[in-house]
């Protein structure tokens, strides 16, 4: 049995969260509403985030374009899809919602732009 | 001189937002006037996401969240002029500005609409002791120069100040390698969003040290290090706690500031709190036909609100347009207006006053509180009656807080001299 | 290494330095400035009171009083000469007890002695009438109508601009290692660069003024770093008060002055620390705390919530406190102007003028026909009224985008001050030329942009643009350079 306090990012409120882990059972205290469980559940078993950058474009207005991942990835994943992000290069014009690099660090996810940059 | 029905100072999230809100309120000629090359304002270098929850039910970066806004400008093909700067606002509207292309220009405003957004505290600001060397910029600043121009401006990263921005950067510049040491807050509680805490420096192993401050640079030329020491409850470092840290950047997110120059030099009167102008709850300010919304207004945390806030200002100046046009007498615009006071942890309130008459069916007062406050109600009193209590568990000075006054409410108030947003413990 | 020979090497490119340059470029003298720093007005001159004394501080007879004075009173057509910003904005002298009437009285008649015009005792509340943030403890006040304020940048940078358009030629990171004598004058060995001869030598360098000085001579001097730290505050606050408020030193020691600035922001400062280290340009808490505390005394409700920035300068303190202007007894044509500290801004003019009579004497060199005496500095668009900026703008558009939004400075006057004769080669260059980024947002905004222009103009990589000198470079590289 594994116990781990959180900080619910639900909501404003920032509710203390305490998971109590047995295997694939979890227990949640410490939460005002049914959204810091479902958070605190999520956190513990497979967190997840959106990570978001930006890639160095070539002949563009601007030197880069700023991208995000599609959909969330693993949070153990944030390092390895930050690497091929940084080792990618894309050429103006780039298109906001283009995908730059296609399942990224093996997630399953597309990088795309976030931005439009037109031809300098 | 030139004639616009209503000009809109700033081109970012409030003024885009205030430019769709006026034509769809039916004002044709609406001009905005934009001092960077690009529209979107700071949002353009804020790439990280978390913008739009409230507005369109998505997560959005703060690119994508602009770039919809700038559609709506462009498929409503609402003018506007980039890289051009106003250089003074006349309490009769008269705007002047400059650029590139026309050099200097005064036109005529029917109504104009501040949204100049804001900017940082710079270091100055604090005093902090020692040398002045390169490396130390207000997280925004560093924010630009990477995101925008493609440039690291550091490898060793100590920030001072639990800003937003202050958080943002801290994980995005170790998704970029460099190493965030420590961030340090001078006051007992952050000053940002709860969640940035969680996802950009928990999620990376950075420490947040609260009621910590930086009390010296050291370095000459380029930053070599800070030292950081514990402060007492008068925010005064105590000896023997500091504590020191090699760095080659010391970014500043401590705080924001209204960019309110114009306002005052067009006689406006400001709040010494929010350092913004005094508005009613339609956003005018107390000089006829001039509104303002936005960072320009109070500080926001949420984009979303910049929004909401800004058409409303949009709406009410293509209001107050058609009416001038009108020539509806003076007096329809005109009203009891009633004084809304901040008191006992309600540091302030926007709008300031309130006309009961003339005001819409709900108007949102929105606030912060001056501490952090655990079970208090906030509670509205007309004159000395208490009409409303809601319990908040957690109130903190960095999440701004709203209330929300009905029109009906006042209907048994007809000589409401005062209307008072305070917090209890009961 | 090649050998350059010249007439007359100067040592640093202070306002000293510069005001000598100026000055001995009226003859026909084969001259060069040596700069240790990418700039002139680095050091001292960069961080003072800004202030042009009216002269009645000085020891009467000293060399300190007489180029004060004078140095006040060249001052008004020197800045219409070379288009520098000073304005006669007059001082007063607190005092604060009755007890203390003698030393003002004393102050008075030394002024009076000195050469000062129009100086007056006047009553406290006459005081308070002119000044209505004084507070009620000052009891009287001496009022000096010919004190000034003055940039201290603007200045030296067009006393320099002109020497270098009249034929000085300034090399910059150009620290001088060794100055040995060499046939009939000196070999000044020149970090890095090529070693300069000279017939003659001035030793402007400041607070290292006993280093070149002790190198030549047996009869040693010191010098010795004061620090002074300061409070900047707002243009808001900047009509606090109209003169410059000094304190009468009782027994509450010295105080600290409270002045507008001719930019229009409120000075206030500065502390008096005697340190070792002659690199020592750290503000400490300790002495920041001193400078609002002492200022409080004299001034009331000085808004110190808008300070806007802080920082400390170095006076280059001799023992004798006096000015050592002159050649060296034991090292014939080797001339100090050595322990300029306060008022040296204010005698800079007449030190130039002094010391370059001098030199020219000695050298009997002639004066050219075709000096150049005045120069114009970069035209301010905010500044300007509305036809003028109309034909700027026609001319230059770059003058129309507003790259610093709280000082109004435009592209074209970056461009300027980056173009012209000497032109800024940092970000503290620019700055000090032309105010961008000595405003409230203190360079929040327009940092990358200026950036920019200046790797533009220049040539030179946004890795490499530094701060000031080379070691404050402002980024440390693009993004796509690390990986991992």
């Amino acid at each position: 049995m594994e116990v781990r306090n959180l900080i619910c990012i639900g909501c404003p409120m920032g509710c203390p969260l305490t998971v109590t882990m047995d295997g694939e059972k979890t227990d949640v205290t410490g939460n005002t509403c049914p959204r810091g469980a479902d958070y605190a559940r999520k956190e513990v078993l497979s967190p997840t985030r959106i990570v978001t950058s930006s890639i160095r474009v070539t002949g563009g207005e601007i030197a880069r374009v700023s991208v995000k991942t599609k959909s969330d990835i693993p949070k153990s994943k944030i390092f390895d899809v930050m690497a091929e992000i940084r080792a990618q290069k894309a050429e103006a014009p780039v298109q906001m919602g283009q995908v730059l690099i296609r399942d990224c660090a093996g997630t399953g996810v597309d990088i795309i732009a976030t931005k439009t940059v037109e031809v300098a | 001189m030139t004639y616009h029905d209503i000009v809109i100072i700033g081109g970012g999230p409030a003024g885009l937002s205030a430019a769709a809100a006026a034509r769809k309120a039916g004002v044709q000629d609406i001009l905005i006037l934009e001092r960077d090359s690009v529209l979107g304002g700071i949002l353009n270098q804020c790439i990280h996401n978390g913008f739009g929850l409230h507005t369109f039910k998505e997560e959005l970066t703060g690119p994508e969240y602009a770039a919809r806004y700038i559609a709506m400008v462009e498929e409503e093909k609402i003018p506007y002029k980039l890289n051009t700067i106003v250089a003074d606002i006349s309490g009769n509207r008269e705007v002047t500005y400059i650029n590139r292309e026309e050099g200097l220009v005064t036109i005529q405003a029917g109504a104009v609409i501040l949204a100049m957004g804001c900017r940082e505290r710079p270091r100055g600001a604090l005093n902090i002791p020692g040398y002045r060397p390169a490396g130390i910029y207000s997280a925004g600043t560093a924010q630009r120069l990477m995101n925008i121009e493609g440039y690291r401006v550091g490898n060793e990263v100590v920030i001072l100040g639990s800003g937003d921005i202050g958080l943002i950067m801290a994980r995005r510049m170790t998704l970029e390698g460099a190493k965030v040491k420590v961030v340090a807050e001078l006051m007992p509680y952050s000053g940002g969003l709860k969640r940035n805490i969680v996802q950009c420096l928990d999620d990376y192993g950075i420490p947040l040290k609260l009621s910590h401050t930086v009390v010296q640079i050291h370095g000459k030329e380029r930053l070599t290090g800070v030292t950081i020491a514990e402060v007492d409850e008068n925010r005064a470092p105590i000896p023997g706690t500091e504590e020191y840290y090699s760095c080659d950047t010391l970014l500043l997110s401590v705080g924001l500031i209204p960019e309110n120059e114009l306002s005052k030099g067009a006689g406006i009167s400001m709040n010494r709190i929010t350092s913004g102008p005094n508005v009613d709850d339609k956003l005018e300010t107390d000089a006829e036909g001039i509104y303002a919304c936005g960072n320009v207004l109070h500080v926001h945390d949420l984009v979303d609100f910049v929004s909401q806030e800004a058409a409303l200002a949009g709406t009410n100046a293509a209001a107050y347009v058609k009416r001038t046009k009108e020539s509806v007498p003076a007096s329809e615009g005109k009203g009891h207006k009633v004084p809304l006071a901040a008191e006992n942890g309600v540091r302030y309130t926007v709008p300031q006053t309130l006309n009961v008459d003339a005001m819409q069916d709900t108007v949102t007062v929105r606030f912060r509180v001056a501490d952090v406050y655990k079970d208090r109600y906030i509670s509205v009193y007309y004159d000395d009656k208490r009409v409303s209590k809601k319990k908040k568990k957690v109130l903190a000075p960095g999440e701004m807080e709203q209330v929300v006054l009905k029109k009906s409410s006042f209907a048994e108030y007809p000589d409401l001299r005062k209307i008072t947003i305070c917090t209890e413990v009961e | 290494m090649k050998e350059l020979q010249y007439d007359v090497a100067i040592i640093g490119g202070g306002v000293t330095g510069a005001a000598i340059a100026r000055e001995l470029s009226r003859y026909k003298l084969k001259i060069c400035l040596l700069e240790r720093t990418e700039d002139v007005c680095s050091g001292t001159s960069k961080a003072n009171s800004a202030i042009v004394h009216a002269g009645f501080d000085a020891a009467a007879g000293s060399m300190m009083a007489k180029m004060n004075v004078e140095g006040n009173r060249l001052m008004e057509q020197l800045s219409k000469d070379l288009d520098f910003p000073f304005r006669r904005n007059g001082s007063l002298v607190l005092c604060f007890a009755e007890e203390d009437m003698p030393g003002l009285h004393e102050l008075y008649v030394r002024g009076v002695t000195n050469g000062v015009p129009d100086l007056r005792i006047i009553t406290g509340d006459e005081a308070r009438a002119m000044e209505p943030n004084l507070t009620d403890e000052v009891a009287a006040a001496l009022y000096a109508p010919t004190g000034g304020i003055v940039c201290p940048f603007n200045m030296t940078i067009a006393l320099a601009e002109n020497a270098a358009d009249n034929g000085v030629e300034f090399w910059f990171l150009s620290e001088v290692e060794e100055v040995k004598p060499a046939g009939d004058g000196y070999e000044l060995t020149v970090k890095g660069k090529e070693t300069v001869t000279a017939k003659y030598v001035v030793n402007a360098a400041g607070v290292y003024a006993d280093k070149f000085h002790n190198m030549v001579s047996r009869e040693k001097i010191t010098i010795t770093p004061r620090k002074g730290d300061y409070c900047l505050l707002d243009q808001e606050a900047g009509h606090h008060v109209d003169k410059t408020i000094f304190q009468q030193p009782g027994k509450y020691g010295k105080g600290v002055l409270v002045t507008p600035t001719v930019h229009g922001n409120l000075l206030i400062g500065p502390t008096a620390r005697d340190i070792e280290d002659k690199e020592g340009t750290y503000t400490t808490a300790e002495e920041l705390a001193e400078v609002t505390a002492k200022s409080a005394r004299g001034v009331k409700n000085i808004p110190y919530r808008q300070v806007i920035t802080s920082f400390s300068g170095l006076r280059a303190h001799e023992a004798g406190h006096e000015f050592i202007l002159g050649e060296v007894k034991d090292a014939e044509g080797f001339f100090d102007a050595a322990g300029i500290e306060s008022p040296g801004l204010s005698s800079a003019p007449a030190i130039g003028v002094y010391m370059a009579e001098m030199i020219a004497a000695r050298a009997k060199a002639e004066k050219k026909e075709d000096f150049i005496a005045t120069r114009k500095g970069i035209p301010h668009v905010a500044a300007m009224d509305r036809e003028e900026r109309a034909a700027l703008l026609k001319e230059r558009p770059d003058y129309g985008t507003i790259v610093c939004r709280c000082e109004n400075v435009s592209e074209g006057e970056i461009v300027d001050s980056i173009r012209r004769t000497l032109g800024a080669r940092s970000l503290d260059g620019i700055k000090r030329r032309v105010r961008q980024g000595m405003g409230r947002c203190q360079a929040g905004f327009c940092t990358p942009r200026t950036m920019e222009i200046l790797s533009r103009e220049t040539g030179i990589p946004m890795e490499e643009i530094c701060k000031n000198q080379p070691g404050s470079e402002m980024i440390t590289g693009r993004m796509e350079e690390v990986q991992g």
